[in-house]
């Protein structure tokens, strides 16, 4: 008799793993790359902010699985010569295209907090970037936090994209309990109820980060 | 035949296809947002109960898994639909659970008082809807329903996992033949980005087109 689905069911749920791994390395990565560049995009000359714009465009404006292919078969491999697995390919790709929506999640925050502050800081005799760092990225960040809950959710649901790479993440473990027991339906379901509960369960964490971090009367022009 | 000239009229047959979804999903897309969305702000317990269960499922499902459901999922039940008609319908499915809360929020977003206006100058709840609600939260929404719109072009191209051939299924399966894999998927992403860029300039200039001066000022 064929095995039924439901018995690898301990088997998808170690994909969980690999998704959060995604996930983590993904927005970790994303955060690195994102605050920097809100910084420069407000703050930075000129010709850096040129430089950022065709960044964020780029990245923002490309399908996911079209970075993951052009980074795992064409620039890594065949422009920069390296050969790195599909795992950390997934998560440089789904940082780089994080980095430029985390972006413009930070910049929104900086823009947010009031002008003032900046001239206010800079004449009690601090230099632009000790008013960055002291006065103005404390209150952005934490403005931040209700759009970078958002990321997550979105990152979350396009992890499952890195089946298309081999990453034994939820989706891919899914499909091959498919292929072996011959059942599509009830997997997936189990799959797309899984994605839910991790988005709300992620969700609800940061909600906590949100409240503990929360600064009472601090809320961000406009957001 | 070189590289080139097999490979651009192969991939601009693929966007062909990546349009020919989109030109369809998108429409019903908008059209499945705003009446979700009316049945979440107007709609009986039930209704609401039906069209918010609606949405946070399709929502939470990633939308590849939509796709496999849809394909293999409904096949199970005996029921088979083309790659086309699985891809169109999946993305009406997201785009739509996606775009309704846009709607939603900007139906709650017009003054109560328009509402009680409305109602005692004799419309029912439905002419209400209709006449007064919906061509302002049409416009307020849409600015996030375009973000949307933009969403659903680039991820089309997940249309390949149920063997749909659209822009990049077709790259997929020419690297296989010629392995010129950053060319391929540099083209792919230069004609996703054209789009993407093209569909930002239009519905901005839509959206320019479509202002009520005044209205826009209070979304938020």
């Amino acid at each position: 008799m064929d095995p039924v689905w439901w018995e690898y069911i301990p088997y998808i749920l170690q994909g969980a793993i690999w998704t959060f791994t995604l996930v983590g390395g993904g927005l970790a990565l994303g955060f690195a790359i994102g605050v920097p560049v809100a910084m420069g995009q407000k703050y930075g000359p000129t010709w850096l902010k040129a430089v950022l714009d065709v960044y964020v465009w780029f990245f923002r404006g490309t399908p996911l699985v079209v970075l993951l292919f052009l980074f795992y078969w064409g620039i890594f491999p065949v422009l920069l010569g390296i050969k790195l697995d599909a795992l950390t390919t997934s998560v440089i790709v789904l940082g780089l295209r994080s980095g430029a929506y985390q972006s413009q999640i930070f910049r929104g925050a900086l823009n947010s907090v009031d002008e003032g502050q900046m001239l206010a800081a800079r004449a009690l005799g601090m230099s632009k970037w000790q008013a960055i760092t002291n006065i103005i990225l404390p209150q952005a960040l934490r403005i931040a936090i209700p759009g970078w809950t958002n990321e997550y959710a979105i990152i979350l649901k396009d992890s499952a994209i890195c089946f298309t790479l081999g990453v034994v993440e939820i989706l891919t473990r899914t499909r091959y309990v498919v292929i072996s027991t011959g059942e599509a339906l009830g997997p997936f379901l189990f799959a797309g109820v899984l994605y839910i509960i991790f988005t709300y369960g992620g969700t609800k964490v940061f909600n906590i980060i949100y409240e503990k971090y929360h600064i009472p009367g601090l809320v961000g022009k406009g957001m | 035949m070189g590289f080139w000239e097999e490979f651009i009229p192969l991939v601009l047959h693929g966007a062909v296809n990546t349009l020919w979804v989109l030109v369809i999903s998108i429409p019903a897309s908008v059209a499945l947002a705003i009446a979700l969305g009316s049945a979440r702000v107007y709609g009986n317990a039930a209704l609401k109960a039906v069209a918010t269960a609606f949405v946070v499922t399709f929502r939470g499902f990633p939308l590849v898994v939509t796709l496999f459901l849809l394909f293999f999922g409904l096949a199970d039940l005996g029921i088979y639909l083309t790659p086309y008609q699985t891809a169109t319908l999946a993305f009406v499915l997201c785009g739509g659970s996606y775009m309704s809360e846009y709607v939603r929020g900007a139906i709650r977003s017009i003054d109560i008082g328009q509402s009680l206006a409305a109602r005692a100058l004799g419309m029912t709840k439905f002419q209400e809807l209709i006449y007064i609600i919906l061509p302002q939260a049409i416009r307020r929404a849409l600015p996030g329903i375009s973000n949307e719109i933009i969403y659903q072009i680039k991820y089309s191209s997940l249309a390949f996992v149920v063997g749909y051939e659209e822009i990049f299924a077709v790259s997929k399966t020419f690297i296989s033949r010629y392995f010129m894999p950053l060319q391929v998927f540099m083209v792919d992403a230069a004609l996703y980005l054209a789009m993407t860029t093209a569909a930002a300039y239009g519905l901005r200039a839509l959206e320019y087109k479509l202002r009520i001066p005044g209205l826009e000022m209070s979304i938020r």
